[in-house]
């Protein structure tokens, strides 16, 4: 028996459900299994159910009465689960520009790796990305998937400013920034995609469990994207994914 | 009537909150919201408003408003000296308010943020279901010199005259804050862990809406944990030894362990500390099912 998952109040609002401390896409599928459980037994309008890597957090919109009624009704939802398929998986193509412009560390990347740019290119390109959960900023997407050879440490100085869109890697790790912010990363490229739109419903179209794959386009290519999605012409490429 | 105010001078750092933004954590999105939830209440009780009305959150230093019509407004949590006109006014009081009228804050008596509730409360933008404001999110951030607020103007008596509601200002001064143990926290040491229960902590000057830091360096050799769930309350320890509260505005993950998980209350009275203020953590007498800390 292991003692997974773990269900424990956090405060008197939240209970915090932590399943065995791994990043794997098997676990994502638990993950989201009962988090789809959990807002079919709870009416929506009164918790809000999140997950991460390895964790999902049920917060309420009122204190919680009685805990060990809440657990053991949680145990007991979690009893008769069988895991299935991510529902209504989606890849999204993003497009990246690495010009050196916006490929600030991509010299210090391919001095450090010994790969030259094309490579790098190749290797942060080829991969599905697996997106984990959106967190720490309105439509920061968490992805799995960063090859190793291009898994380098984060800069010793983390960066005052780093522009929005910049495409960038630290440890296992590979993400967008979806706004200006100070930031860590060794920065490879840029995505003009936006991810997030408070005026749309909902207001960000990739979701945990959702696929990404970047795709490589020149400045003129980018200046072309950028200028769409000002127009609100531009169509991102996506198709759906059998998982 | 459409009325508005005028803000005049901005004061220090105010915005427009309500109890905040609820169903968009999964995209990342903060909870936000008023960070005394208390004094929000206090302040649209009192002009029977509904519950979660939007009010002005005034932190330390307050702003200068003109109102161009008529209204009631009533102010709660921490006092900052209001001044109508000339004349100073009551915090937890109805306040009449006339054509011209100005509003002006004076020396931070006690607490830290100060709610200004008006009747039916403020009607700026609302965004993703709440007014709260919060950068990149809604189209203000904070009050800026010139700005225009709408409200709805009254002239008829909805009831009559008031009489003061009775406010706890206990939890605006009092030094003992509750807390839950957090996820990490049974992951301490033993010293650490008695350390937390019997020192006195000190708010550090950085501190704002997303975070207040406490001064005080921990030894700490917990590990980063895998990215996860954090919550306004949530208390972190950082590397470098830090303990920091998350408050409303928080992200909604994080990577550094998470050691203590204020109660309701403590978050409202977190919210009410300053710079300086000192601290002191404690368990709730009947924990809601919530371990004590042991």
């Amino acid at each position: 028996m292991n003692d997974f998952p773990k269900i424990t109040p956090m405060g008197e609002r939240g209970i915090l459900i932590e399943f065995e401390p791994e990043i794997s896409e098997k676990l994502l599928r638990k993950l989201l299994f009962y988090k789809d459980k959990l807002e079919e037994f709870y009416d929506e309008v009164n918790i809000e159910v999140i997950n991460t890597y390895n964790s999902l957090l049920i917060s309420y919109m009122f204190s919680i009465e009685n805990v060990y009624n809440e657990v053991s009704a949680i145990k007991e939802l979690f009893g008769e689960a069988k895991i299935g398929k991510i529902n209504n998986q989606q890849i999204f193509h993003l497009p990246v520009c690495y010009e050196v412009e916006f490929g600030w560390d991509l010299e210090y990347i391919s001095n450090e790796k010994n790969l030259s740019k094309e490579e790098i290119i190749q290797l942060h390109t080829k991969p599905f990305y697996t997106v984990f959960f959106t967190g720490f900023l309105p439509g920061f997407l968490y992805l799995g998937g960063l090859d190793k050879k291009l898994q380098i440490s984060r800069r010793n100085q983390p960066r005052m400013k780093i522009e929005k869109g910049a495409v960038g890697i630290g440890e296992n790790q590979t993400g967008i920034y979806p706004k200006s912010s100070p930031g860590g990363w060794q920065i490879l490229g840029n995505c003009p995609v936006q991810f997030f739109d408070k005026n749309n419903d909902p207001p960000c179209e990739i979701s945990a469990g959702d696929k990404v794959k970047f795709y490589s386009v020149s400045k003129k290519e980018f200046e072309e994207i950028s200028e769409q999605i000002s127009e609100g012409t531009f169509q991102l490429k996506k198709e759906n994914y059998e998982g | 009537m459409k009325a508005e105010i005028e803000i005049l001078h901005p004061g220090l750092f105010s915005t427009i909150q309500d109890f905040g933004r609820r169903g968009f954590q999964k995209y990342g999105v903060p909870l936000s919201g008023v960070m005394d939830r208390i004094a929000l209440k206090t302040a649209n009780l009192i002009l029977q408003n509904q519950a979660d009305a939007a009010v002005m959150e005034i932190t330390q230093m307050g702003p200068k408003l003109k109102f161009s019509a008529a209204t009631k407004i009533a102010i709660s949590g921490a006092n900052l000296s209001p001044k109508l006109n000339d004349t100073e006014i009551d915090n937890n009081e109805v306040v009449k308010i006339h054509e011209g009228d100005i509003l002006s804050f004076g020396r931070p008596e006690y607490g830290m943020r100060s709610y200004l509730a008006i009747l039916d409360g403020f009607k700026t933008e609302k965004v993703l279901g709440s007014r709260s404001w919060y950068e990149d999110i809604t189209s203000h951030e904070k009050l800026e010199k010139g700005m225009k607020l709408q409200y709805e103007a009254s002239e008829e008596e909805k009831y009559e005259t008031h009489a003061a509601i009775k406010f706890d200002e206990e939890y605006l001064n009092s030094q003992e804050i509750e807390v839950f143990p957090g996820p990490e926290y049974e992951k301490l040491p033993e010293t650490l862990k008695s350390h937390l229960r019997q020192s006195k902590f000190s708010i550090d000057k950085n501190n704002n809406r997303m975070a207040i830091q406490l001064s005080e360096i921990l030894e700490n050799e917990l590990e980063p944990i895998i990215t996860g769930p954090v919550l306004p309350g949530t208390i972190q320890l950082t590397p470098g030894g830090k303990l920091i509260v998350l408050m409303r505005d928080c992200q909604t993950t994080g990577g550094y362990p998470r050691v203590l998980q204020l109660s309701e209350k403590g978050i409202n009275m977190m919210a009410q500390k300053k710079a300086g203020d000192k601290i002191r953590f404690k368990s709730p007498p009947t924990p809601k099912g919530g371990e004590a800390l042991s």
